[in-house]
């Protein structure tokens, strides 16, 4: 296991180092001079070597390069230019209220994926299978901000029962946090739905024709048991890797998702730095997210591992 | 399987010589969830197509005196807040958004098969293209589209460009896949054996083996791009207004959405068929064309 850990650590290194450059190689496709656009039209001269000057652009691209990386190596991600703080510090306040949404439609997610997915296999061909394969296809053809504004039509123009957007931190208002954080949750999940679902779907059909299944069967032990003791384990295997899937998905989508509802999370963090050309937060939000989804999948890989020995001894799948 | 082969009720479909040349097109219109894909995506393919000839007026003719009227005889689809017709809109936007998802497509089928054949077929190149595809991939494809338009600056062309950059890594991995198993068989042994040239064997031997997976890929990723192409354009990163796509149709409307919901449902409503219409139809080739890819990767 400890082997395993530590291969895995090791190849994750490569990825990690060209994750950085290509992070550090967006800034470099802006077309003309980043400054101009940064300033804008009113800027004048002294302005813009100002702007050049403090992002570093007036040094040659060596140079820029050197100081990307040592940047790196002291936890520096550079300085927003809009917010006029740390990139890294901006974005880890964000954190918690990004990750408990994240987390909130997660649960959501796997309840219903896995459910869908379970009824789905039990009661194969029948109108639950096909009903819950096709919530699964529409979920994944649906526009995340798009459904985010249905939602809110529905449940806060016409019903009234929910605020249209905002935030209340779970510490501050458990009620209140519940009320702002179940449109985005909901939202967030529905597009995960169809994946878990076909998934657990496909997994459970596999897992049904196995010789244990038959053998559990044989020895007379109820149905329910045999699916929720003997094929239900065997059905979370498979479900553990889409995990750092999801969570990716999750990612993504919360930068509209989050527009869409108001939250100050990291996705509305990233969504506005994208509308002023906040450079600098761009880079770093990038590179912080896609490093804490290689963390993560890093994870979900060893969480494989130990509950797959097999993973262990054969890499390659 | 899903596909119900000789289920009653499905229509008959004669054999004449095109099925006899393409007997694959048989099984395709016997599959249900085909037939009803390529029906969603086709009207919304005619819909860009015609657009010119669908739309009664031009997208971007204002007219204030006919602010947000909602649809009814006159106005089929309503108008919006400059009184502009829904319905041009939303026809000139299905021309950009499936002329965006079609750039993105052949991108793909290009540079996803020439990079995914070079991995798969010289194993000395394998390692550093998959690395780099790791590190593509590790970012999340929207959030890696969303950075590298605003980085480009915002436009139509930017955006097939930024969505090409985040789908070409995963069409690399499907065709470098199936080229590691092809190249292994035993006739392009023999091509081998015979002294073929590089380019022969992988041209004329290992590619026409791999086409399935990389068809059934394709159309996903034609979904993908449609939809994230939305998002950019919500975002503000696609093309600018006044030039109508589905997205930044929904980002106007979004303001006005107590007073003239339907600005914001109708466009979604024709991203969402044109989508689940690509993803029946991705759907319906991969359990005709390569049945062994039933759970696809997201």
């Amino acid at each position: 296991m400890g082997r395993y850990v530590v291969a895995r650590l090791i190849q994750s290194i490569p990825v990690l180092i060209l994750v950085s450059v290509i992070s550090f190689g967006i800034m470099k496709l802006v077309p003309g001079d980043p400054a101009v656009l940064i300033g804008g039209p009113t800027a004048t001269p002294a302005e813009l070597d100002n702007i050049r000057q403090n992002l570093g652009l007036d040094q040659p691209f060596h140079v820029q390069m050197g100081r990307f990386y040592a940047g790196l190596a002291r936890g520096d991600l550079g300085r927003s230019l809009l917010l006029g703080k740390p990139v890294l510090e901006a974005t880890i306040e964000r954190i918690p209220v990004s990750l408990s949404i994240a987390l909130y439609s997660m649960v959501l997610t796997l309840f219903l994926g896995i459910s869908c997915g379970v009824i789905a296999a039990l009661k194969r061909n029948s109108w639950a299978d096909q009903a819950a394969m096709a919530f699964a296809l529409i979920g994944v053809s649906l526009p995340n901000f798009w459904l985010g504004l249905m939602l809110i039509i529905l449940f806060s123009v016409h019903l009234g029962w929910l605020p249209t957007g905002g935030y209340v931190p779970w510490q501050n208002d458990p009620v209140g946090w519940f009320r702002t954080a179940t449109m985005p949750a909901v939202t967030l999940a529905l597009l995960q739905v169809g994946l878990l679902a076909r998934i657990t779907r496909s997994t459970m059909l596999e897992v049904l024709r196995q010789d244990y299944i038959r053998t559990a069967r044989a020895k007379g032990l109820p149905e329910f048991l045999v699916i929720a003791k003997h094929a239900f384990k065997n059905v979370m295997i498979p479900v553990i890797t889409v995990i750092g899937v999801i969570f990716s998905v999750l990612l993504s989508g919360s930068v509209v998702v989050e527009s869409v509802f108001s939250v100050p999370g990291i996705g509305s963090l990233l969504g506005s730095a994208v509308l002023r050309r906040d450079y600098p937060m761009i880079q770093g939000g990038l590179l912080f997210v896609a490093t804490a989804l290689l963390m993560l999948n890093l994870l979900v890989d060893v969480l494989y591992a130990y509950f797959d020995p097999r993973v262990r001894y054969d890499s390659r799948s | 399987m899903t596909a119900a082969v000789d289920a009653p009720g499905l229509p008959a479909v004669a054999k004449t010589g095109l099925f006899k040349r393409w007997p694959i097109l048989r099984r395709l219109l016997r599959h249900k969830a085909f037939v009803i894909g390529a029906v969603l995506f086709g009207f919304i393919l005619l819909v860009a197509l015609f657009a010119d000839w669908i739309a009664p007026i031009d997208p971007n003719r204002i007219s204030i005196r006919n602010r947000f009227k909602p649809p009814d005889l006159t106005h089929w689809l309503g108008t919006d807040n400059l009184g502009r017709s829904q319905l041009s809109r939303v026809a000139y936007g299905a021309r950009l958004s499936l002329a965006i998802g079609f750039a993105v497509v052949v991108l793909n089928a290009v540079f996803g098969v020439i990079l995914g054949a070079a991995a798969g077929y010289f194993r000395r190149l394998d390692n550093i293209l998959m690395r780099i595809t790791d590190a593509l991939m590790a970012f999340p494809a929207v959030l890696l589209a969303i950075g590298i338009a605003a980085a480009l600056g915002p436009s139509s062309m930017t955006a097939a460009i930024a969505l090409s950059a985040v789908y070409i890594p995963r069409t690399a991995r499907i065709v470098r896949a199936s080229v590691l198993v092809v190249r292994e068989m035993e006739f392009v042994q023999a091509a081998i054996a015979m002294g073929a040239s590089h380019l022969r064997i992988l041209g004329k031997h290992v590619l026409p083996n791999c086409l399935a997976p990389l068809i059934v890929q394709l159309t996903f990723i034609f979904a993908y791009a449609v939809l994230s192409e939305a998002v950019l354009s919500f975002l503000g990163l696609g093309a600018a207004p006044p030039t109508p796509t589905w997205g930044n149709i929904i980002a106007e409307g979004r303001q006005y959405i107590r007073e003239a919901a339907w600005i914001t449902v109708i466009p979604g409503m024709a991203l969402a068929a044109t989508v689940l219409g690509l993803n029946l139809l991705g759907d319906g080739l991969r359990d005709v064309l390569d049945p062994r890819l039933k759970i696809s990767q997201a």
